[in-house]
């Protein structure tokens, strides 16, 4: 049995919490990332349902100790549905005095910091900027929370001592004491980290065993010290039964993609150069060579997107990933996918922008650009996923959509759904949608010529592969003429073309679900319209304000382009319209355009996303 | 003959290889000789018409693909390369060829051009080097000469031009080679061997343009100049060239050096070795080097051809190799991950 917390020290103090938020927070190298998700691992496995948002900064290795180099990660479990990574922490772990300076802000007044003594030296505050004679734990800065001051280096150090171990590998394992010690507090078992740290380091024993001594030491320490005497007790949820897994949205994607190959029949092929925060896709979908999957690192981002128009070209379910950057370089080619009217998917993981921006923050900020942002008309679908596993929901969609219509559909998703992981109840393969493909195998027009551009009812053209014999045919980002798709240059086809480009667009409102209230009526005050990661705050806030008493609903956009076929009206059910982005109001550009509504905006450009108590002080303050 | 049309078996022709476009060029362009030298061999090939795909970027040259009864797109400025990389990646068995101009490859395209240098898909790679900017009514290129008076530089460019075949092997080309829009019959023997070598086959082609930047290449087809000023390389052949071939170029050490073949002979002459990728970087300086201050004839032919392995099929092999020792994972695994609980 390696479950130690059977024996339960009684001396310790038990509070029992609906959910807890907490935020583990030290140097990029102090492994911060990994502590965070093996905690949220056992969380999921016992039941919790639960929000995670990892933090970290651009740098891969900022100078240590510094502000600039505190790599976050937050996780939000409890034993009701949980939809945010939440507003503040209950319990902040602080590896050196840079993290507690970043984050004590967010900590709730009276909750628990847990304070790494070995890095509060003079050099770690020095580092940090703290004033010269200041000392967070000891000069009353933290009288107001549950301060626990532990000696994690030295502790980590005595208990590796005589393994032989080098100083750098026993300075690595220290994460393992802070999650040792958290499962103690949280009263959850070693099992699952013990049996990771097996799987991981199957090869390297010693390191396995450092690392599984340091985990029990950090237990141990927390049961057997006096002065750490709170522990907490977060029941598992009442979640909708079945078979559940831990997923990130960029995993999510990726399996989405995944799935839609295998339901269509088309193989995959990801054209695709890195960039933060949308790697992961490539990096997941690299593993799946034996299921066929194609991933090429092209030379630059166009070549990403034109060598995915060139798969696409050959009959293959085609993809390409990218952040705003990204985006903006590849605008040409998607025009020329546009034209060709070829099914293309492009994945946004939208971050802070413009230029650089803020590459590993999260903002909402590329919705014009997907929409518009291409030279000519050129409209195209576009998608948005609204939390982690919808990534699987909408990244299906989009290859549906663009296999289905002949069209490049952008899907956006952000940096706060893409590193970001909830549980999520997976689906059977035999539910998923299927997806129909035809490709042209003879010619289609009376007199037995190739009419590469005749239309069927949803206006989409003949998908016509290279290799079928007798199809031979030109197309290219020339004006084509209608129906034959040779070059025109006449101004009424070319008015004509455009027309019919953006009616075929339009006409897949046909396919796709109305938008119904995800809560609240069809008919109240307020409805609060949110697109994309919005969702989790928008939700929680919305709930609790109805739960008090307050006439608001929530519904939230999924497909942006076109629009649900119902949105006008369903708009007008509502005295008030409240459309909360993180960006400076670009869906409400949309809708006012569209539907003549005065809907009213709510905007946060920080680079963080909403929280729950900002969302509902707006709508409390709409219906005083 | 009567169980071939049984079958349904017609050897094709050139004009199988016609569309019903009207050809657009100005008259006298090189471009119409570079189309003609396709069609005429491509019935040769052995390729089936279904299987052959045409990816050209902007510029005069790229409207080639309007031209020729294959599967074609015409695509956008530079991009030809990064989207037959696609094609060939996505469907090996497809017989593909680039068709672009020096700006579209070597000023926009540049980086797609060097890259699909190094990644060697099995694809072919012409470009048609005008060395002048034509669609757009007459601006320097990149492989336009030093000096060159053009609208946006009429005081003269300030600028080196590319040399592209020393640009290919420096980007690791595996097979480079030189033609020209005034010589047929070399042209037809260059785009059939770029046809049978496996790897990128990079074609440079000088082609006339006869409105911005006529004669540029004369020097090389003019009966008068062109046996002083081009050399016709051969696999396994010594260098000659001159009016009589009187003239042989040997090496000194790694020097090149040109001989009178009465007084010198032919024994010593360099050979050459089309594998052989130190003689080729030196073949393609035959350009704008000198060697101890005499000029060289410009090469024409195969500078360079070496097979290694192509991209295509290694991401094909990669593929099966991986398929056949971890076998394909359902889709239902792929949905679960390995780390599943159960909520009742």
């Amino acid at each position: 049995m390696n479950t130690i917390g059977e024996t339960l020290n009684n001396s310790s103090i038990g509070i029992e919490a609906e959910s807890m938020v907490v935020r583990f927070s030290g140097d990029s190298g102090d492994g911060m990332q990994l502590t965070g998700m093996q905690f949220t691992d056992t969380a999921a496995f016992l039941g919790n349902d639960l929000s995670t948002f990892p933090d970290y900064p651009s740098e891969i290795r900022a100078p240590i100790g510094t502000v600039a180099g505190v790599s976050g990660f937050q996780v939000h479990f409890g034993s009701k549905e949980i939809y945010t990574p939440g507003d503040e922490f209950d319990v902040l772990v602080a590896m050196n005095a840079a993290a507690l300076k970043v984050d004590l802000p967010r900590l709730k007044k009276g909750g628990v910091v847990i304070a790494n003594i070995s890095g509060f030296d003079k050099k770690n505050l020095g580092l940090a900027k703290y004033p010269e004679t200041a000392d967070p734990l000891e000069d009353g800065t933290l009288d107001n929370y549950i301060l626990h001051k532990v000696d994690i280096t030295k502790n980590t150090k005595e208990c590796l001592a005589g393994t032989g171990l080098g100083t750098k590998e026993i300075e690595r394992s220290k994460n393992m004491f802070v999650l040792g010690l958290l499962f103690w507090t949280f009263e959850k078992p070693l099992d699952h980290t013990i049996k990771f740290i097996e799987e991981k380091f199957a090869k390297k024993t010693e390191i396995a065993d450092a690392n599984i001594r340091t985990l029990r030491a950090g237990w141990n320490y927390g049961e057997n010290t006096e002065i750490f005497n709170t522990r907490f007790k977060v029941t598992s949820a009442k979640m909708v039964s079945g078979v559940y897994r831990n997923i990130t949205g960029n995993h999510a994607t990726a399996i989405g993609l995944i799935a839609a190959s295998d339901k269509s029949g088309l193989p995959l092929f990801l054209g695709s150069y890195p960039i933060t925060p949308a790697t992961d896709i490539l990096h997941e979908l690299s593993k799946y060579k034996a299921n066929g999957v194609k991933t090429f690192q092209a030379e630059d981002e166009i070549a990403g997107v034109c060598s995915a128009i060139g798969a696409s070209y050959t009959g293959q379910l085609a993809i390409t990933t990218t952040s705003g950057p990204g985006l903006a370089l590849k605008t040409e080619a998607i025009g020329l996918a546009t034209m060709l009217e070829i099914p293309l998917v492009i994945v946004n993981v939208q971050r802070g922008g413009p230029s650089t921006g803020l590459p590993t923050k999260t903002e909402q900020a590329d919705l014009l650009m997907a929409m518009h942002g291409r030279h000519g008309e050129a409209p195209l679908a576009v998608l948005a996923a609204t939390s982690p596993s919808d990534c699987f929901n909408m990244a299906y969609e989009a290859c549906r959509i663009a296999v289905e219509h002949m069209t490049p559909v952008i899907l956006l998703t952000d940096g706060y759904i893409a590193n970001g992981s909830e549980p999520w109840r997976f689906p059977n393969e035999d539910d998923l949608k299927p997806i129909s493909v035809e490709f042209l195998g003879k010619p289609n027009g009376a007199e037995g010529e190739i009419l590469p551009y005749k239309r069927n009812e949803k206006l989409v053209r003949p998908w016509i592969k290279p290799g079928t014999k007798g199809m031979e045919h030109r197309i290219g980002g020339l004006e084509k003429q209608d129906i034959t798709g040779n070059v025109s240059y006449d101004p009424l086809n070319h008015e004509t073309m455009v027309h019919l480009r953006a009616e075929k667009i339009n006409k897949i409102a046909d396919y796709i679900p109305e938008l119904r209230p995800d809560t609240g009526n069809d008919k109240a005050k307020l409805l609060v319209l949110g697109w994309g990661s919005t969702y989790g705050a928008i939700k929680t806030a919305v709930r609790e304000a109805i739960a008090e008493g307050y006439d608001v609903a929530h519904a939230h956009l999924r497909y942006i382009n076109p629009f649900p076929k119902n949105l006008g009206d369903l708009l007008r059910g509502y005295d008030k319209v409240l459309i909360p982005e993180m960006n400076s109001g670009q869906l409400l550009q949309l809708i006012r355009a569209k539907y003549l509504i005065d809907a009213i905006g709510f905007s946060k450009v920080q680079g963080l996303p909403f929280t729950t108590t900002e969302m509902k002080a707006k709508i409390v303050e709409l219906l005083k | 003959m009567e169980t071939l049309l049984e079958n349904d078996i017609k050897p094709l022709t050139s004009k199988d290889f016609s569309t019903d476009q009207d050809v657009k060029w100005c008259p006298g362009c090189g471009d119409y000789s570079i189309l003609k030298q396709a069609q005429t061999i491509f019935p040769e090939l052995g390729v089936p018409k279904e299987n052959l795909v045409f990816i050209s970027g902007i510029g005069c040259s790229s409207r080639f693909t309007y031209y020729m009864d294959t599967f074609g797109v015409h695509s956008i400025h530079g991009r030809a390369a990064a989207i037959a990389s696609g094609v060939k990646a996505a469907n090996p068995d497809l017989s593909v060829w680039i068709v672009s101009g020096d700006g579209d490859s070597f000023s926009i395209g540049g980086n797609h051009f060097i890259h699909a240098m190094r990644k060697n898909f099995n694809f072919n790679y012409l470009v048609f080097n005008n060395q002048i900017y034509s669609l757009t009514k007459g601006q320097y290129s990149p492989t336009s000469e030093k000096g060159k008076v053009t609208k946006t530089t009429p005081y003269g460019s300030i600028e080196e031009p590319f040399n592209p075949s020393e640009l290919a092997l420096g980007a690791k080309a595996s097979f480079v080679s030189r033609t020209l829009d005034r010589d047929p019959k070399h042209m037809q023997m260059v785009l059939k061997r770029a046809d049978q070598f496996k790897g990128t086959s990079f074609v440079e082609i000088y082609q006339n343009c006869p409105v911005f930047n006529d004669a540029a290449f004369f020097a090389f087809s003019d009966k008068e100049t062109k046996k002083e000023e081009a050399i016709f390389l051969e696999h396994g052949k010594p260098l000659i060239y001159g009016h009589n071939d009187e003239k042989g170029i040997k090496l000194d050490g790694l020097t090149p050096v040109i001989v009178n073949i009465a007084e010198n002979g032919l024994a010593d002459l360099w050979i050459h070795d089309e594998k052989d990728k130190t003689k080729a970087n030196l073949l393609s300086r035959f350009f704008d080097t000198t060697f101890n201050g005499e000029d060289f004839p410009r090469p024409f032919g195969i500078l360079y051809a070496d097979e290694r392995p192509v991209y295509d099929e290694g991401m094909t092999m990669q593929i099966e190799e991986i398929r056949s020792r971890k076998g394909r994972m359902p889709l239902n695994k792929i949905l679960s991950g390995d780390n599943t609980w159960i909520i009742a």
